[in-house]
């Protein structure tokens, strides 16, 4: 018979088109079929229940631990606000002083942060607008990066370093004295070590030359600034031009349009050993960073840190939340399964 | 020539190969020969010029614009493939979406990414695509290609002889030469034939379907015949139509050198793709070729499918795009009032390059494009390349399924389409074509009734069997042990010395005889490994006889014989009538085994010796056969029809009829009284084997192979040739037979009435030589032959009582037969004096002569002449179903699919095929719609409705107060399975053209199962688009020959069957499968898993998209909708290219939820994909919902914990990235109902891949990425607690609602879904009983369409066949009677049918805690009588276990 002369045949054996039977090609590789049973449903949700409960009370008393203290200066220092907001008073110093008690101790190590409030770190323009060549050191043209348009003044000279953020460096100075009984202290602070070791080391480095000035030679400094890239902090080499703490903080922008910056650690030494004993203290604010315009505010905070972090307790919270959600489920759950199994319409096993 | 063309038909452009020929002005003065007498115009006529160098010139010209007979299926060449290829994936949206984007990120104002970056993802899709069509094109280019260079024999006017050529090079105007058995490269006019009557037979299975021969006729007139035909003589120049596609039509004429013109039509065309038959050559020319073919043009090419998910898909696309919208007029408003809030710019609002500042409108709407681009992914483009590699790896596994592979073709499914395997999970109905794809095609002679007596050829049922029994799974095997025959002894021992080594199927083992009795058991097997050739070739030609009739058919030789061939005993004259009308009553066509294909028609010199080894060796295989036989049936010794049918045929309908209460008993009677008279049985009929061997031997001749025009003709000749009736030779004057005896005799053919639909019969007079008595054989269908029996009012009283009995007693083995699915043939004959003879030949021949009406007077005449006939018998032929076709068909009917059958076929067998696969049951009332006038249609289609709908109302009631039922099965609205439906050809161009189709439609939804039959190609693809576009369902076509194509290609799945038939079908369809029965895995489980799979993975990428895409929505909250991103946007493009990707490609692939052999067990979870219960608006919602709240969780987690910190931009986006990859991966994990090795490690490696990625880039990118710069945060975040305790609670918050909702379904729910994946579970024997459970359940809970067997078995006694076959209202009325006593029946059964809900119920709650205590029967329902049900119930179960009881004897003795 040939009817399937249409396609006209191949002459010779060739081999068998039969598929394999293999498990994969037959689709019977062995397999874990997980089964919602009464039994694992239950044990899932107790378990996780039991075990996000007492992760979260864990996590509430350690928090509870966290000693902070927040103070908002942007009223007390009004005055100076006010001259801020003429930016032609640039270059006019201010200075105020916010006291303030501890009732308690704060133990261990305490940290000075700055907070800004209302202040959008996180704008996508403003984000960008960086050169990381720059600030590796290299000699790179700003122009081709996304500092636009903070990158060169009209006669060509680049700015150093450029964009949008490092022109608005927060450069409010902040100091902090102990009143011990009529006698002032000034709080020994530390304004090395409180950057990421990588940035220092790696992301950030001065153009290399044969000192800071000549390595920023050509270049002037952003508009804002007070003075050059390479004066940030004349007492330590190590801590100056793109390599200072403060700059690199800065730099690593910003998550939310509130937040803060560490800005110094307690030195532990002396009286302050142990950490910042209770008593009078005073903040001395050289005021220079202006922020009435998009009506922020600045804080400045005195914390501790826990293993989990700082004072903010909601993973705690969210533990025993869930957690107890959980339980409850597990529980809800046995009573649909009880209910059902008496009325016999249930058809597990 | 494109522009004659139709073209929309005109699919295959092939750019720039001929230009267009409007330029005919100029073409006809080219014409010479032909311009003088009209002006011909090319625009409307054809012109072909012979090749043979006499008109070469203008041949060339002419030629030129015509088509060559290369063809190309192919979309693209090798130089268009990239523009044309571009240009039509530019078509889609969505690359043109990501076109805009990479576009929009050019504009530094609305800049979020890098503007390269922006391009990979349009670039990898494009790539991606443009690789699948290269290689699909390249598929068809290479089946082109094997067509192109087949080989075939032109004429070469250099050579003046035939050369062998390619296909591709054969030109219109070349002269083909054609040998039997080729298939014929183009549209070929006939010139000349081998014939002596200028006959060219041709099979035009490729084009039709059909497979009986056709007769095409050499151009008359022209031709002086009996000289062979030489091409270069011919100096006539053709004209004829523009090609066409209507492959019945066909006109033009031939114009002479002298002017004179002959005219010709479709009987002399032989069209490309069919085959040359029974003629030894045949030579013809050229008029249309390549795509100009009829066959090609009827071919309309590859539709773009697009499967009802990526239909959906695309829906929810653009509700994706209006959340895009929206989301961004959020951060466009958002922006323009965060702005506003300023009075000055502040020192983070950084101004353009030039220090300025845009308008605050400008601004919003910078944003609103800047939103576009970052949350561009919530339009998941990935989607679309992420389905077309799951659909690559899905069209693989279904490639590659065992279960779906044909050994004895070799040959596996074929998945032609690659788009649309998920739609195999929600067809809803099914268009079948009947001839080879639910039969075989083959006639087989089941069993015949001569003189009211019934042979039942149990032997040869048995035989028909036996192979496909042959591996019976040991599991069914099982089963059947219980119930079946005692092993007989059927192998002899060797009476014969000469022992061939050629197996005998007929009695393969005892172990093969007693699975024979199975026959409609067919689940799953695979195909007997015996090859397909031998085994087609025996199974027709090859009759068992019934022993019982072979010793009377031999008595009556011997009685002839001994006796004076003049003297008749009453039954040897009807024995001898019946086989002599089988043999002679046709238009069958003889050749000789050793030289095929070459017509006998001289009968052969009778050598009485010299008998070769295959004689012998086939002559034992017969007597073998017979004594076999005789084993069996030896304890048949009367006449007596009831015992006959009660021993030997426990059929059940036939037990039922007879009175027999108890099947098993009376099958053990009848095996005891077999048993017993086996003894001495066997001895008489070894005798009589003796004399027949004798009388064999001496004339045995070599193997006939006949030829008919429609296959039961000649399975009658070889049912004849079994009783040793063999035709032998046959002419238009004469045929001849050998008898019994050995002797051959003659007869003249003084005439043949050739069947006519109309009559529905077809006669012979002949001469019968030793009688000289003119007698007319006459054969026909019964409804038809019954009514012109001789009224024997002449005849004594006896005699008259005698003939009566005999005919009630034959019509009722017909409506036997009939039930049974059998066609049958009603032989009856008439003796005719001289006298009238004369007059009636007379009236025939000015008939013939007339020119007036001659139709009328033939038909007149042939009904002249066909009256009065005697009764011989009638004949049962098997139109074989394929192996499994009932079991699928009924599996699939259970899976909601309503199934149609669309056939060329006529009304009878169609109708008889649907009763034997199952399609229509006993007891459906059938409606049959036939009438050619739109005003009776109406009003037959309004009655019928109205009818229908009554009978539906009664019912409705019930499925309301079952819908309280919260099961999960109420859910389906199946129409009431009461109805079929049959109308044919004629009908369906009235209800098309009468604007009927809604009435037709209504009515079908209310019908079971509806048959088209006597419908062409065109009315089948019109009734698949009617449905699909009005009733807005998946169809699926399923089809074998050519005449399938369109049909195949109308609806939304077309399937294929390869093999029988030729490769159009295949060729045309999205699947081809070598069997129909693969058709049930498939769709129940291939489909179902596809369907499952790319469903749920289809909603989990919106949610993925969705849930991710929505982090950075929410930060815009918190950065002023600046455009912000937290994520670092490599780890952002990783995160859905490489991170999550896996795990739901595999799960697309791979994922089971539940097991094959499940699927395969309860069909009814195929419902899940038909009304796209997974994917569907509503699940789209609730998981955007869900999106939405975890990506508020991953969001807001960790912002909450981070608020107030020093945390920067990127440190915080690390938490929130890792969190929402563990929640989505978690997610997957959720969905997933299979975890395999491939599973795990995905899963795994994909959390593993994303930490080491993250970790390598954070470590050494402190350049690469600028402005961002995300170095050394992951080291850093992995050396925190928070980071950890983050990714802790957050998946575990995320997730929680989603598996409370699992965990309440798993746990308390009860749908089907999840008790099959419960079932799977278990091991293999409790799965089994639980299946059993569960469909029983659902068989007693109501459900309307699946109501398994046992509903109708259990009230067979009621069953009422009420064909209605309707012609006028009159007669309309006629079956409303039929309906009434049909409802009168079910509502006698109704009492159960009441009780069904309650039923259901209880069954429903006792379903899970009991063990099945009915045990007995694996087949039947399980009926555990509730509480609740009473006596009446308890009743039930009764009759159910009955029903069941009864229904398993009889698949055993079947």
């Amino acid at each position: 018979e040939n009817k399937m002369s249409f396609l006209p045949q191949k002459e010779g054996q060739h081999p068998s088109r039969c598929p394999d039977n293999s498990a994969f090609k037959q689709q019977k590789l062995p397999a874990w079929k997980p089964q919602l049973t009464i039994a694992t449903v239950l044990s899932t949700f107790f378990l996780t229940g039991a075990f996000c409960l007492s992760v979260g009370i864990c996590l509430i008393l350690s928090a509870n631990r966290v000693r902070e203290v927040q103070i908002d200066y942007s009223d007390k220092c009004s005055d100076c606000s006010k001259l801020r907001e003429n930016s032609s008073n640039w270059n006019k110093e201010c200075h105020c002083s916010v006291n303030f008690t501890l009732k308690e101790d704060i133990l261990g190590d305490v940290f000075m942060y700055y907070g800004l409030q209302n202040f959008y770190q996180n704008h996508r323009r403003y984000v960008i607008s960086r050169s990381d060549a720059q600030l590796l050191g290299r000699n790179v043209n700003i122009e081709k990066s996304y500092c636009a348009p903070f990158t060169t003044y009209q006669n060509g000279t680049p700015m150093a370093p450029c964009g949008a953020i490092a022109n608005s460096m927060f450069n409010d100075t902040i100091d902090l004295f102990y009143n011990l009984k009529s006698s002032v202290i000034q709080v020994p602070l530390l304004k090395t070590g409180n950057s990421w070791w990588t940035d220092k080391n790696v992301k950030f480095h001065n153009p290399k030359a044969y000192n800071l000035s000549s390595a920023f030679a050509g270049t002037a400094r952003p508009p804002y600034w007070w003075k050059p890239v390479y004066l940030l902090d004349e007492e330590d080499e190590r801590n100056n031009g793109y390599l200072n703490d403060d700059f690199i903080i800065w730099m690593r922008v910003s998550a939310f349009a509130t937040f803060r910056n560490l800005y110094r650690r307690v030195h532990r030494i002396r009286q302050f050993a142990a950490g910042l004993p209770a008593g009078n203290y005073t903040f001395h604010i050289s005021y220079n960073f202006p922020v009435t315009k998009f009506k922020g505010r600045k804080h400045v905070i005195l914390s501790t840190v826990v293993w989990c972090g700082g004072s903010n307790p909601f993973l705690g919270i969210a533990y025993v939340v869930s957690g107890a959600a959980a339980t409850l489920t597990g529980f809800v759950i046995t009573a649909i399964h009880l209910k059902l199994r008496k009325k016999k319409t249930y058809f597990q096993k | 020539m494109a522009l004659s063309v139709d073209s929309a038909l005109y699919r295959w452009q092939r750019r720039g190969a001929e230009s267009p020929s409007q330029t005919l002005s100029e073409l006809t003065p080219l014409l010479p020969s032909v311009r003088d007498k009209v002006k011909l115009n090319l625009n409307k006529w054809r012109i072909v010029l012979p090749d043979n160098g006499r008109q070469w010139k203008d041949q060339k010209q002419v030629s030129t614009f015509y088509s060559g007979n290369k063809i190309k299926t192919t979309k693209y060449s090798w130089f268009t493939f990239l523009p044309q290829n571009l240009f039509e994936q530019f078509h889609r949206l969505g690359n043109v979406y990501f076109f805009f984007l990479a576009v929009l990120n050019w504009f530094p104002q609305v800049e979020v990414f890098h503007r390269e970056i922006t391009m990979l993802p349009l670039i990898v899709v494009l790539l991606v695509s443009m690789v699948k069509d290269a290689v699909e094109d390249y598929r068809k280019h290479r089946f082109d290609k094997t067509i192109n260079f087949s080989k075939t024999r032109v004429y070469d006017k250099e050579e003046h002889a035939y050369v062998e050529k390619c296909w591709k090079d054969v030109r219109v105007g070349d002269f083909v030469q054609l040998q039997c058995n080729e298939t014929i490269p183009a549209d070929i006019l006939l010139l000349y034939s081998s014939d002596q009557n200028g006959v060219c037979h041709l099979e035009t299975a490729n084009l039709d379907g059909e497979t009986n021969l056709k007769q095409r006729q050499v151009v008359t007139g022209f031709s002086r015949q009996n000289t062979f035909f030489e091409p270069e003589f011919f100096q006539n120049t053709i004209i004829c139509e523009l090609p066409n596609n209507d492959l019945n039509k066909f006109k033009g004429y031939m114009e002479q050198p002298n002017n004179e013109r002959i005219g010709f039509n479709i009987e002399s065309l032989l069209l490309r793709g069919c085959t040359i038959r029974n003629t030894e050559v045949a030579v013809g020319i050229v008029i249309y070729a390549g795509h100009e073919t009829k066959a090609m043009l009827n071919n309309s090419g590859p539709r773009y499918k697009r499967s009802k998910i990526e239909r959906q898909m695309n829906m929810d696309i653009f509700l994706c795009v209006g959340l895009l919208f929206v989301m961004c007029l959020i951060g466009a408003v958002g922006h323009g009032i965060w702005t506003g809030n300023f009075s000055e710019h502040p020192p983070y609002d950084v101004p353009d390059k030039n220090g300025n500042f845009p308008s605050l409108v400008l601004a919003g709407f910078y944003m609103f494009l800047t939103m576009i681009i970052l949350l561009q992914v919530l339009i998941p483009i990935s989607l679309y390349v992420s389905i077309e590699l799951v659909k690559l790896g899905q069209v693989f596994l279904i490639h590659n399924d065992i279960d779906l592979y044909d050994e004895e073709a070799d040959l596996p499914i074929q998945c032609r389409a690659l788009n649309i395997a998920e739609d195999l999970g929600q067809i809803q109905y099914i268009f079948s074509d009947k001839t080879g794809t639910l039969t075989e095609n083959k006639m087989v002679f089941r069993r015949c009734t001569v003189d009211g007596i019934e042979f039942s050829h149990q032997e040869n049922a048995r035989r028909l069997e036996t192979h496909r029994e042959l591996d019976l799974d040991d599991e069914d095997f099982a089963k059947l042990q219980h119930f079946s025959l005692p092993p007989l002894n059927v192998e002899r021992p060797g009476t014969y010395k000469q022992r061939t080594l050629r197996p005998l199927r007929r009695s393969q083992s005892a172990r093969a005889h007693f699975q024979g009795h199975t026959r409609n058991r067919s689940l799953g097997r695979r195909d007997s490994n015996q090859s397909q050739v031998a085994f087609s070739t025996t199974l027709e030609k090859d009759v068992a006889p019934d022993s019982r009739l072979l010793r009377r058919v031999r008595e009556a030789a011997l009685h002839t014989e001994n006796l004076s061939p003049f003297v008749h005993m009453k039954t040897s004259t009807a024995l001898t009538d019946f086989f002599l009308a089988l043999a002679i009553c046709n238009t069958v066509l003889v050749s000789t085994a050793t030289e095929p294909r070459q017509r006998v028609t001289v009968p052969p010199p009778i050598k009485p010796s010299g008998i070769t080894l295959e004689k012998i060796h086939q002559m034992f295989q017969r007597l073998k056969l017979a004594s076999l036989s005789q084993s069996f049936s030896s304890s048949q010794s009367s006449s007596d029809l009831g015992a006959s049918f009660t021993a030997k045929n426990t059929e059940e309908h036939l037990a039922a009829l007879d009175c027999c209460d108890n099947d098993n008993d009376c099958c053990d009677s009848g095996r005891g009284h077999e048993l017993q008279g086996k003894g001495s049985t066997d001895i008489g009929s070894a005798s009589l084997d003796e004399v027949f061997k004798s009388v064999t031997n001496s004339s045995l001749p070599t193997e006939f192979c006949y030829e008919a025009e429609s296959p039961d003709e000649a399975a009658l000749v070889y049912a004849a040739q079994a009783y040793s009736f063999t035709l032998v030779s046959r002419t238009p004057e004469q045929v001849t037979v050998r008898l019994p005896q050995g002797t051959l005799l003659t007869f003249d053919i003084l005439y043949t009435l050739a069947f006519d639909s109309v009559r529905k019969r077809m006669s012979v007079v002949v001469r019968h030589p030793l009688t000289e008595e003119i007698v007319v054989y006459t054969k026909g269908a019964d409804s038809v032959i019954m009514d012109l029996l001789e009224d024997s009012d002449k005849a004594d009283i006896s005699a008259e009582k005698r003939m009566k009995r005999i005919k009630e007693k034959t019509q009722k083995h017909l409506d036997y037969y009939a039930r049974d699915g059998l066609r049958t043939l009603c032989i009856a004959k008439k003796v005719l004096n001289e006298d009238d003879f004369q007059k009636w030949a007379n009236f025939r021949r000015e008939a013939e002569a007339a020119i007036e009406n001659r139709d009328e007077l033939l038909m007149e005449t042939a009904q002249h002449l066909e009256t009065k006939l005697t009764l011989l018998g009638a004949t049962g032929i098997e139109d074989r179903l394929q192996d499994g076709v009932p079991d699928t068909i009924e599996a699939l009917r259970e899976a909601g699919i309503q199934i149609w059958v669309l056939t060329g076929d006529k009304q009878e067998t169609a109708v008889n095929i649907a009763y034997s696969c199952k399609l229509l049951k006993q007891r459906d009332t059938v409606f049959t719609i036939n009438t050619e006038n739109k005003e009776t249609c109406e009003s037959l289609l309004n009655l019928t409705l109205e009818e229908v709908r009554k009978n539906c109302e009664v019912e409705k009631p019930r499925r309301k107060f079952f819908g309280i039922i919260p099961t999960s099965f109420s859910t389906s609205e199946a129409p009431s399975p009461e109805f079929g439906l049959v109308v044919d050809g004629r009908t369906l161009n009235i209800i098309f053209q009468g604007g009927l189709e809604e009435k037709f439609l209504a009515l079908t939804k209310h019908c079971r199962s509806v048959l088209c039959c006597r419908s062409t190609p065109l009315q089948k693809s019109m009734v698949v688009k009617l449905v699909r576009r009005q009733l807005k369902v998946m169809t699926l076509s399923i089809g074998d020959g050519a005449n399938d194509v369109s049909m195949i290609q109308a609806a939304d799945v077309g399937i294929g069957i390869s093999g029988q038939e030729g490769m159009q079908a295949v060729m045309a369809s999205d699947f081809a499968i070598s069997r129909f029965k693969h058709l049930k895995k498939l769709l129940l489980v291939h489909g179902h898993w596809c369907y499952a799979r790319l469903a749920k993975m289809v909603i989990y990428f919106f949610y993925k998209n969705v849930s991710y895409v929505n982090l950075l929505f929410w930060y815009q909250f918190f950065c002023g909708f600046s455009g912000s991103t937290m994520i670092d946007y490599w780890q952002m493009i990783f995160f859905n290219l490489f991170f999550t990707s896996i795990p739901p490609l595999l799960f697309g692939v791979l994922d089971k939820d539940v097991s094959a052999e499940t699927l395969l067990g309860l069909p009814e979870l195929y419902k899940i994909g038909q009304n796209s219960e997974i994917y569907k608006l509503s699940t789209f919602i609730i998981t955007m919902l869900d999106a939405f709240y975890q990506s508020l969780i991953c969001f807001f987690v960790p912002y909450l914990t981070y608020e107030n910190s020093d945390i920067d931009v990127f440190s915080f986006g690390n938490p929130i990235n890792t969190v929402s990859l563990l929640t989505i991966l978690l997610h997957q994990a959720l969905e997933m109902k299979t975890w395999t090795l491939f599973h795990v490690v995905a899963m795994i490696g994909s959390v593993v891949f994303y930490l080491v990625f993250s970790l390598i880039y954070n470590a050494t990118c402190v350049l690469c990425n600028p402005p961002t710069n995300p170095y050394w945060i992951m080291e850093k975040q992995l050396s925190e607690p928070t980071f950890y305790l983050l990714c802790l609670i957050t998946p575990v918050i995320a997730l929680l609602p989603r598996f409370f909702i699992f965990a309440l379904r798993g746990t308390v729910g009860a749908s089907l879904i999840l008790k099959a994946q419960q079932l799977d579970k278990r091991p293999k024997r409790q799965q089994d009983l639980e299946i059993q459970k569960l469909r029983s359940r659902k068989t007693t809970s109501g459900t309307p369409v699946a109501s398994p067997t046992s509903n109708d078995d259990f009230d067979q006694n009621f069953s009422h066949l009420c064909v209605s076959p309707f012609l006028h209202p009159a007669a309309a009325a006629v079956s409303h009677g039929d309906t009434e006593s049909q409802r009168l029946s079910t509502s006698e059964v109704n009492p159960l049918r009441k009780r069904t809900p309650e039923e259901g119920y209880f069954f429903f709650n006792r379903w899970a805690e009991e063990e099945p205590t009915t045990t007995d029967s694996s087949e039947g329902p399980v009926a555990t009588p509730g509480q609740g049900g009473g006596k009446l119930s308890r009743d039930n179960a009764n009759n159910f276990n009955h029903g069941s009881h009864r229904r398993s004897v009889s698949a055993v003795t079947l």
